[in-house]
């Protein structure tokens, strides 16, 4: 198998899943049909992404010139190490959510569709939707492909979190599309200024050009892009919204969202920052951002009483790890952070699927209501201790070995500010350990409240009964916490790839060669 | 390349504009202020084109008279993206006026939760007390049906109420 046939598996983890949402909507009546296509493109795209990043690990980068247009006046698809990695693990988490959420439509008897718990017939098309959007964001090697990206991913997250239309999602609907949309706005307006300056948007020409440019014009340009993409990756200052918008979509609208669009902010960032900006003159900003996003995240994450509430404080505060290892711009920083990436994907998307299977359990996720699910449903306490020890950094799982990981970098880099950095880590890994152990104890181990507290209100203001937990959303989610198992098992094969990753982004000739093999224009 | 000044004046007055509506609680206002803002952001993009020049058809004008084709395809690409955002906020400023009657971006549960503790000076926030105490401690989180109302108008929840 030569190079080329790799090269043509680049386009379809767009094409396919756009192809599959146009499907599902011409047969939005037969559900069985829906779920079957679905199904069968994210089983698709797992299968081509696996195959990608075999190829772009042996080959180097794998390009495409879409529409046979050649490179700086076309648009290129890069498929490298880094964008490999992304893709698989972002296609087994959605094929993860979208199998619990088929089990949970069909558990629900297909009815309760009013309140957008049972998936309408709108949501197979839209996951597939987003799905594509977070392909093209990591495929693209082009800055507007990049943009366009973004939007059809917000798009299709825009319907998903407001579906059904209650009340409480309009309401944090809101909030969340208009800060998303300022963030688009300001990622365009960098867009149309990095155009200004070099008459370029293609990445690849853009890392020469970008250089040549005087060191103020690049700082604006750096910042302006920086400040598009920590928006959407919620580092704080930036991250208000997210708390608030993502606990009131149903479980598996949460579980992908906090998965992979927070880390497609990332990923932007890691892009630009190493192949556009690789100088770091921003690397001490990055790392201050990085240790208030970790403290301040995991603080607020400590005094939420909503389980929800809490994972998207946790979320907030973990990708303060991430940005951690971009900040300190070493190889072993980078390595790691990738690791880190891919790690917290998987987990928090468990960990948010498993809130839904505790919500179905017991018609809440607030602690005050909840209470003996270790008796009550001991499979459940077991789904939720494993990647709750995980999130938190107990070896010898995966969070663990990414959080080694960082700090051996930070110890590397011997900086004062790195040591405070790794001192922020650890403190924020304990106190992630302590807001598990909150939802532990008061969830699990402590005695139910009284008969009469154990009715509440739900989104209908109609009373609950505990429900049963049915194998279809189980199943998948036992499949999530092994994944997150797995990525132990396969550490040392992972960190070999991604120490490659990062040479490879740190030294920015491979991608610029595979765009330009005849030199850049 | 010298930029246009009447064009980089619209697209300062656009930004400044819709900033200022995009800090105020209404939708509505809120909606103005992302498409003032996008249509700046857009009008960069004919200025990053630098001065108009004749079309850019091969064998209709010379290369040195042609305008920058690719600015103007991407604002094409961006003014639609705007459009289709523009209007899922119009049909959710609607939707959200269908449920409450009212325009305005609501608290979030966080500050209503807050809110209502300050009120209450209730300074306890202990996870076990209400099992110590037993049922006298008042409810502390709002659900999150009572939250959006905490924050709305006197009389709005019989409107909402029929707007289900």
């Amino acid at each position: 198998m030569n190079i080329l046939s790799w090269q043509t598996l680049v386009p379809l983890p767009v094409v396919l899943p756009l192809v599959g949402a146009g499907i599902t909507v011409a047969v939005a009546r037969r559900r069985t049909l829906q779920r079957v296509v679905t199904a069968g493109v994210l089983i698709a795209m797992v299968a081509i992404a696996a195959a990608l990043l075999v190829g772009a690990d042996r080959f180097g980068p794998l390009v495409v010139e879409a529409g046979g247009w050649p490179a700086p006046m076309g648009i290129v698809l890069v498929v490298d190490r880094l964008a490999g990695l992304m893709l698989l693990v972002s296609a087994i988490v959605t094929l993860g959510v979208l199998l619990y959420s088929i089990g949970q439509g069909r558990a629900s008897g297909d009815t309760d569709e009013s309140d957008g718990e049972a998936p309408l017939p709108i949501f197979h098309p839209t996951m597939l939707v987003l799905a594509a959007g977070v392909s093209i964001t990591f495929i693209s090697g082009d800055l507007f492909n990049l943009y366009v990206g973004f939007e059809v991913l917000l798009a299709a997250s825009f319907v998903l979190l407001t579906l059904g239309g209650t009340a409480p999602r309009i309401r944090s609907g809101i909030t969340y599309v208009v800060v998303s949309l300022l963030s688009s706005v300001i990622f365009l307006v960098a867009i149309a200024l990095v155009y200004t300056a070099t008459c370029t948007v293609n990445l690849a020409q853009l890392a020469g050009r970008l250089d040549a440019l005087p060191e103020g014009t690049r700082l604006v340009l750096q910042l302006m892009l920086l400040i598009g993409f920590a928006v959407k990756a919620a580092i704080f200052p930036m991250s208000g919204w997210l708390p608030d918008s993502y606990p009131t979509a149903p479980a598996p609208v949460t579980a992908v969202f906090a998965g992979l669009l927070t880390k497609v902010g990332v990923y932007a960032i890691i892009r630009t920052q190493t192949l556009l900006f690789p100088d770091g003159r921003l690397e001490s900003l990055l790392l201050w951002a990085a240790l208030l996003t970790m403290i301040i995240g995991i603080l607020g994450a400590v005094a939420q009483d909503d389980i929800k509430r809490m994972l998207s404080f946790t979320l907030v505060s973990h990708i303060g790890f991430m940005i951690f290892g971009i900040a300190l711009g070493s190889r072993a920083g980078m390595s790691a952070a990738i690791v880190y990436v891919a790690h917290h994907i998987t987990i928090q998307t468990t960990l948010f699927l498993v809130a839904g299977l505790i919500e179905r359990r017991s018609g809440s996720t607030s602690l005050t209501d909840l209470g003996g699910l270790l008796r009550t449903a001991p499979a459940l306490a077991v789904l939720f201790f494993v990647p709750a020890m995980n999130l938190a950094g107990i070896p010898p799982f995966s969070g663990f070995l990414g959080k080694v990981g960082l700090l051996e970098a930070g110890a590397d880099a011997g900086t004062w500010l790195a040591y405070v950095l790794i001192g922020g880590s650890v403190v924020t890994s304990l106190l992630t350990l302590y807001a598990m152990s909150r939802v532990w104890g008061r969830a699990f181990w402590q005695p139910a409240p009284k008969a009469s507290e154990l009715t509440f209100a739900g989104d209908t203001g109609e009373e609950v009964e505990p429900g049963t937990l049915p194998a279809g959303m189980v199943g998948p989610t036992t499949l999530l916490v092994l994944v997150g198992l797995a990525i132990t098992i396969v550490a040392g094969p992972l960190f070999g790839l991604t120490n490659r990753a990062a040479t490879d982004l740190l030294e920015r000739t491979p991608y610029i060669q595979a765009v330009f093999p005849g030199g850049v224009p | 390349m010298s930029p246009n000044l009447v064009l980089v004046g619209t697209i300062g007055i656009l930004f400044a504009t819709g900033v200022y509506l995009l800090l105020s609680r209404s939708i509505s206002r809120a909606l103005l202020g992302v498409v003032l803002v996008g249509n700046g952001a857009n009008l960069m993009f004919l200025v990053a084109a630098g001065p108009a020049g004749r079309a850019p058809i091969v064998g209709l004008a010379r290369e040195e008279d042609m305008t920058d084709p690719l600015p103007q395809a991407m604002v094409l690409t961006a003014i639609v993206i705007t459009l289709g955002m523009t209007a899922f906020i119009l049909a959710m400023a609607h939707r959200s006026w269908q449920l409450s009657r009212s325009d305005t971006v609501e608290d979030d549960v966080e500050d209503v939760r807050i809110l209502k503790k300050a009120e209450a000076d209730d300074l306890t926030d202990s996870d076990f007390i209400e099992h110590v105490l037993g049922d006298d401690i008042p409810e502390q989180l709002p659900s999150e049906g009572t939250s959006s109302e905490a924050s709305q108008a006197p009389g709005s929840q019989p409107a909402r109420e029929a707007g289900r």
